[in-house]
């Protein structure tokens, strides 16, 4: 399932000497990686090293110390307020608790964006909509559910028809497949694959689930003891004598 | 370098239309493009009409169903329509928009008439009183075997939430007395002294603080305090699950949740009324003072002389009641929350709205049922 076909060298994200302080709590101490584009790239790493708050960082939603990260070309550590606002505009984000406006149906959730931003008729963003639910393979009597009246796999796919609807350049995924039975978690790693090669994505993805880092991922950094320990293809990765990537990769057996 | 902005070319002759489009378009820039293509509709004559993407580079997805959509209409009113050679990523996007978008859905928040929201609303009202008493029989459960085992009691809770909804509530009570106090005095003091009556200022005070306004205004501050906090404290923990937890693992959340505030309130009530008491008798003896030239002395002499001590207990005797009432609604609104954001905030609304018109309604009972047995 893994294809490098999409992948070209240039580079999407780059992350230099992160570090991160929460008070007097170290947790990343000069993170270095990059994300090429087209690329599904994973972030992995044991539980509180720090996945989600670099992620987090990428996305705007939490300070870091020092270092930089470079997103789509602007620097995010001296974004200004109007070139955030773009950039907001150019990825997608589903989070691990899908965060569904709870006021909205599942429609008016993916429609919102377009509201907001464009100027387009309500009858061509309802098609859009349309177009997104169905691509993520939601029914399209799903739209007109609350999120409290569908199921933890329905609202994964609705979340990421939200984070699809303004055909992102990257898409982050935070554990997407956690809460998810392996039969829906399978199907989300094969529509991911397929989406990032229809619509040229970009994924950067947290995970733990090893099926999925398998069937999905080209490229993961490992984060361990603060700093990447590894970066690469997973047999690249699988070569790396560290603790945590021996015992990590031995439960495949 | 391809033009920024997205060109339409409609070119029309004899029986072919050709739509040719250029540039680079972005779901930003799509809504002209979106106004010419609405309006072309109408004006295309031709039988045949040809799409001429060659000089698109790349397709966003809303592009796609923008095209696949006027696609259709125009075979849908009867012309032929044909696509000319296109990049491989384009034709890819196309295709997919044509595959998947479903034209026809219709996207509505489901609605209800009038009649539908009435009934349904009295049914939802009968369940959810339903639902009370079951709460309130738990909760006397819970209550009157808690004193046959009263090593069960979570005492350390309990302390905590006395001094969280008590003592921490002191202060605002205090204040809002004593000022309530103050006005009151003052307000009547400018009408007695028309009468020269300036000493049942006294009479006037005690009565009114000790039996009405203190245990009133000490109610409704800790209904907005605690009532509140209980409602959402408790609503939080059942969207985490916490609450569910604590049943798996055999604790009975009335006993370590609901029992602790409950009787934290029922002995911080009285304690808070005692001290409103004095707050509000305070501030009326500093306007006696300063406005009617009443020596303190003087006012208390004479305080003790016609506020008979009955008005003192009618007052700390609510208390209790209107702890009840306070813990037992914020409680029941907090274990009503769903598991959505938007009902936090309706049941913490609701908790104090509920509690202070309970407290008052509990307050009118007593007042005639007090004055009937003659106190």
């Amino acid at each position: 399932m893994v294809s490098n076909v999409m992948s070209s060298d240039k580079k999407i994200i780059e992350i230099r000497d992160v570090v991160t302080k929460f008070g007097e709590n170290l947790v990343h101490d000069g993170i270095n990686l990059h994300v090429n584009e087209g690329e599904i790239y994973g972030l992995l790493g044991p539980s509180g090293c720090g996945k989600s708050v670099l992620m987090r960082e990428m996305i705007m939603l939490e300070n870091f110390h020092s270092g930089s990260i470079e997103l789509l070309g602007h620097k995010i550590e001296s974004i200004q307020s109007r070139a955030a606002q773009q950039l907001r505009m150019q990825w997608g984000v589903l989070f691990q608790s899908n965060a569904l406006f709870t006021s909205l149906t599942v429609a008016e959730n993916i429609a919102l964006a377009l509201q907001e931003y464009t100027k387009l008729s309500p009858e061509i963003i309802n098609d859009i909509v349309a177009f997104k639910i169905d691509i993520v393979g939601l029914k399209q009597s799903d739209g007109n559910l609350y999120p409290s009246q569908i199921s933890g796999g329905m609202k994964k796919k609705a979340a990421l028809a939200r984070a699809l609807v303004m055909d992102p350049k990257v898409l982050f995924l935070d554990e997407p497949t956690s809460g998810l039975d392996p039969i829906s978690a399978r199907e989300f790693d094969t529509l991911i694959v397929k989406l990032r090669d229809l619509l040229n994505l970009s994924v950067v993805m947290v995970s733990h689930d090893l099926t999925s880092i398998n069937n999905t991922l080209d490229r993961m950094g490992v984060i361990d003891n603060k700093k990447i320990v590894a970066q690469g293809t997973l047999e690249e990765v699988k070569t790396i004598k560290s603790p945590f990537i021996e015992r990590f990769f031995e439960m495949e057996h | 370098m391809t033009a920024r902005k997205v060109m339409l070319h409609i070119e029309e002759e004899s029986n072919t239309a050709t739509f040719k489009l250029q540039g680079t378009p972005t779901i930003q820039r799509l809504s002209s493009l979106e106004q010419k293509l609405a309006a072309s509709v109408d004006k295309v004559k031709a039988k045949n009409i040809v799409w001429d993407l060659s000089e698109l580079e790349s397709m966003d997805s809303a592009l796609a169903v923008l095209i696949a959509k006027h696609i259709k209409q125009a075979a849908d009113s009867g012309h032929h329509v044909t696509l000319n050679e296109m990049q491989d990523e384009v034709k890819k996007m196309l295709t997919m928009a044509q595959e998947h978008t479903h034209f026809n859905s219709v996207f509505e928040a489901p609605k209800e008439s009038i009649l539908q929201a009435i009934g349904a609303d009295i049914i939802d009202r009968w369940i959810k009183f339903g639902a009370f008493l079951g709460f309130f029989g738990q909760l006397s459960l819970t209550f009157f075997s808690s004193f046959y085992h009263l090593r069960h009691i979570r005492w350390k809770e309990m302390f905590f939430e006395a001094n969280e909804s008590g003592i921490k509530a002191l202060p605002i009570i205090v204040l809002t007395t004593f000022l309530t106090g103050v006005v009151v005095a003052y307000q009547s003091a400018a009408q007695l002294k028309l009468y020269g009556a300036n000493i049942f200022i006294v009479d006037m005070l005690g009565i009114s603080i000790l039996r009405e306004m203190a245990p009133m205004l000490a109610a409704i501050i800790v209904a907005g305090r605690s009532g509140s906090a209980y409602a959402a404290q408790i609503g939080v923990m059942k969207i985490t699950e916490e609450l569910d937890a604590m049943r798996t693992m055999g604790f009975d959340p009335y006993a370590f949740l609901v029992l602790p505030r409950m009787l934290a309130l029922i002995i911080m009530m009285p304690i808070l009324i005692f001290f409103a008491d004095i707050a509000g008798v305070v501030g009326g003896m500093l306007i006696a003072k300063i406005d009617l030239g009443l020596s303190p002395t003087l006012f208390l002499e004479r305080f003790v002389e016609v506020v008979s001590i009955k008005h003192f207990w009618v007052g700390m005797l609510k208390g209790p009641f209107f702890a009840i009432l306070i813990a037992s609604i914020g409680i029941y609104r907090g274990l009503q929350v769903k598991n959505d954001t938007q009902s936090i905030g309706f049941n913490t609304t609701k908790a104090v709205v509920e509690s202070i018109f309970a407290v008052i309604i509990c307050d009118a009972f007593f007042s005639i049922i007090f004055t009937n047995l003659g106190y």
